[in-house]
């Protein structure tokens, strides 16, 4: 028996939206199968690891927290992706923001009225968009691959991140363990009650101004075109270095925004780990989201379910956390497999005769 | 003498994984196949060849097992992209953040345990001078017979050669999980011989620094065993200055291997002439048969 892709007259609506669905049901089914491995009832793994954690005030709070960070660099993403622009490093990007954000606080502890707020996040900003136009510019200049070139940036700004906390950053006062000092009053972001702080309303914003600009724009525009349709952008005159530096400062910046938020709020210091790998989760929140601005805000939420249901799945059921990474691939697989019936439709034919009838 | 003897083997084993993975991965995108998720089927090398020499006593078992993991990762690849033509790209990160999520979820139980260390002679492996026959092999295959020109053929024009009859999925499909293997082998490497231990992530992006050596050598085998040894010993000379007692912090030189490949792509990247001459014309692009 073989499989055979047939391509379809026009892409499918419906697979459109129903392939992420179909890919998370998958998932499940896949995720179920893991538990049951482990000796674990599926159906009660599954109720631990997706529905529980929803059920709980406190932990929707949490799943908001989480989603934080994966949607503010998720939708910077998406649109390089969109773009065709593979920006993988905004787990460095999201390092170098928070230690640029950090250099007020740290630098002026006893700084403590709004504006050092202001500052923190401007500095964090920008200092990830720098970061992020590194790969970029390398692109433009010299044609470097930005795939790796990205990629390699995330071990430097982990390192440079533990120099500093071990090194010149590092709290006198904190007993020798690598952290800095810690964070207090207006170093801290604002929270709406709870734990939610203010980031997560940074995060609906930048959805809803992505949104618009991909939808209303010239140069969302200009984005789907060189990422589509490179040649049809080429003749339009669109300038594809302006673009890619374009996205890298863009998705640069959202993930230093999102470091900065993470170290003034969750983490409240700067310390060697500052991050569960954000930054590479959001790939699959991108991609989860259909590259679409409002559904990497579903995608978001999806996506921090998966690390707070590894951390019930851990407390409850006594097994590994780390299964949450687990989940998170298997689930970036089958998305990517299910795009395929958006173009394609899928037959099986049996042995090499039924495919010769076929071709008559 | 006996330090700068010491010093040589340790570039060795450092550039012997580097240059293995390369060479797998130099096949699969002479076929046309863009796999970024060498580094995830390297770390699953290193949890499988672990664990299986951890409980068997073997490390020849462990390199066996190393090899399959890696094969098993590169099929679930070749299935997504060649039979159900997802980007290759996306589907490369997938691949490479499934194996560190899988190996760290097997490798749970082995975190801290002493492992097996393949055995040496005068301090070199078995899988040294094997990866010089490797070199050798993929040079001459490559370049040298039928097959290897059908393979390039294969990578340089999906579509001339599906019209002389040659089977391009096939192919492409023997390509990725040599480079699978390769890949897996590799990963086996680093967990029996050149740290016998399982850390988590302990490729610690060597699959990626081997992907951009693949683009270094410009897609040729030797100049690929000529890279794997000059990053070997970047990453080397890091330990070397640090024993000197220069004062550098060590994180600056950990850095190093990561901010020379950085340079290494910038320089070959802009040489017209070495890149795009060599660089396979159906690199990353899937292929659907019109039937």
């Amino acid at each position: 028996m073989r499989l055979i892709l047939e391509k379809r007259a026009d892409r499918s609506p419906f697979f459109a939206i129903a392939s992420p669905f179909l890919a998370l049901l998958l998932t499940l089914i896949a995720g179920g199968l893991i538990f049951a491995l482990r000796g674990i009832n599926p159906l009660e793994g599954l109720y631990v690891y997706f529905v529980e954690p929803v059920t709980q005030l406190w932990s929707v709070e949490q799943l908001i927290v989480k989603a934080t960070p994966l949607i503010l660099i998720g939708v910077g993403l998406a649109v390089c992706y969109m773009a065709n622009v593979w920006n993988i490093g905004a787990e460095g990007q999201l390092t170098m923001g928070a230690i640029a954000g950090s250099i007020a606080p740290v630098m002026f502890p006893d700084w403590q009225d709004p504006s050092i707020l202001v500052v923190m996040l401007i500095m964090g900003t920008v200092g990830g968009a720098l970061f992020g136009a590194v790969p970029g510019l390398l692109k433009t200049r010299f044609n470097a691959n930005e795939i790796l070139t990205s990629l390699m940036l995330v071990y430097v700004a982990g390192l440079f991140l533990d120099w500093l906390v071990r090194g010149p950053w590092r709290d006198p006062q904190g007993y020798n363990f690598p952290v800095t000092k810690t964070f207090a009053g207006w170093q801290l972001l604002p929270t709406f009650g709870g734990t939610i702080h203010l980031g997560a309303l940074f995060a609906l914003l930048a959805c809803a101004a992505l949104a618009f600009v991909m939808a209303k724009t010239l140069i969302g525009f200009e984005i789907k075109v060189t990422g589509n349709a490179p040649r049809a952008g080429r003749f339009a005159g669109f300038s594809r270095n302006r673009m890619v530096m374009l996205c890298f400062l863009l998705s640069g910046g959202l993930a230093g925004l999102a470091g900065i938020c993470e170290v003034a709020s969750v983490v409240g210091k700067l310390q060697p780990q500052i991050s569960p790998g954000y930054g590479f989760a959001a790939i699959i929140v991108a991609f989860l989201g259909r590259l679409n601005p409002l559904g990497v805000l579903f995608a978001g939420l999806l996506l921090a379910l998966s690390y707070i249901g590894g951390e019930a799945a851990q407390v409850t059921l006594g097994i590994s956390d780390k299964i949450a990474k687990v989940f998170q691939g298997i689930l970036l697989f089958f998305i990517l497999s299910c795009d395929t019936l958006i173009l394609y439709r899928i037959k099986f034919e049996m042995g090499r005769v039924g495919a010769l009838k076929a071709a008559e | 003498m006996d330090q700068s003897l010491a010093v040589l083997l340790t570039i060795i084993t450092a550039a012997t994984p580097l240059l293995i993975a390369a060479m797998g991965e130099l096949v699969v995108e002479r076929s046309g196949v863009l796999n970024l998720g060498v580094e995830g089927m390297m770390v699953m090398g290193a949890v499988a060849g672990f664990a299986v020499a951890f409980l068997t006593g073997s490390t020849l078992l462990g390199v066996v097992a190393a090899i399959f993991a890696g094969i098993a990762m590169s099929a679930l690849f070749g299935l997504l992209t060649l039979t159900l033509v997802a980007n290759q790209v996306a589907a490369g990160l997938a691949l490479t953040l499934l194996g560190l999520g899988l190996s760290g979820l097997i490798g749970e139980p082995f975190v801290g345990q002493p492992g097996v260390k393949m055995p040496t002679l005068f301090g070199i492996d078995a899988l040294v001078p094997f990866s010089f026959l490797l070199t050798a092999g993929v040079a001459y295959v490559l370049f040298k017979t039928k097959i290897g020109l059908v393979i390039r053929a294969v990578g340089n024009s999906h579509n001339s050669a599906h019209a002389l009859g040659y089977r391009v999925i096939a192919l492409r499909y023997l390509s990725v999980m040599f480079g699978g293997a390769c890949a897996g082998l590799a990963g086996g490497y680093l967990s029996l011989a050149y740290t016998p231990q399982w850390i988590e992530n302990m490729t610690a992006g060597r699959g990626w620094i081997a992907l951009a050596l693949v683009v270094f050598a410009s897609w040729r085998p030797l100049r690929t065993l000529v890279g794997a040894y000059l990053f070997g010993a970047v990453s080397i000379l890091g330990f070397v200055v640090q024993s000197m007692g220069l004062g550098i912090p060590s994180q600056f030189l950990s850095a190093l291997p990561y901010i020379v490949t950085i340079i290494a792509l910038v320089i070959i990247s802009g040489n017209k002439r070495l890149t795009q001459a060599n660089t396979p014309a159906c690199l990353a692009q899937s292929f659907v048969p019109d039937r």
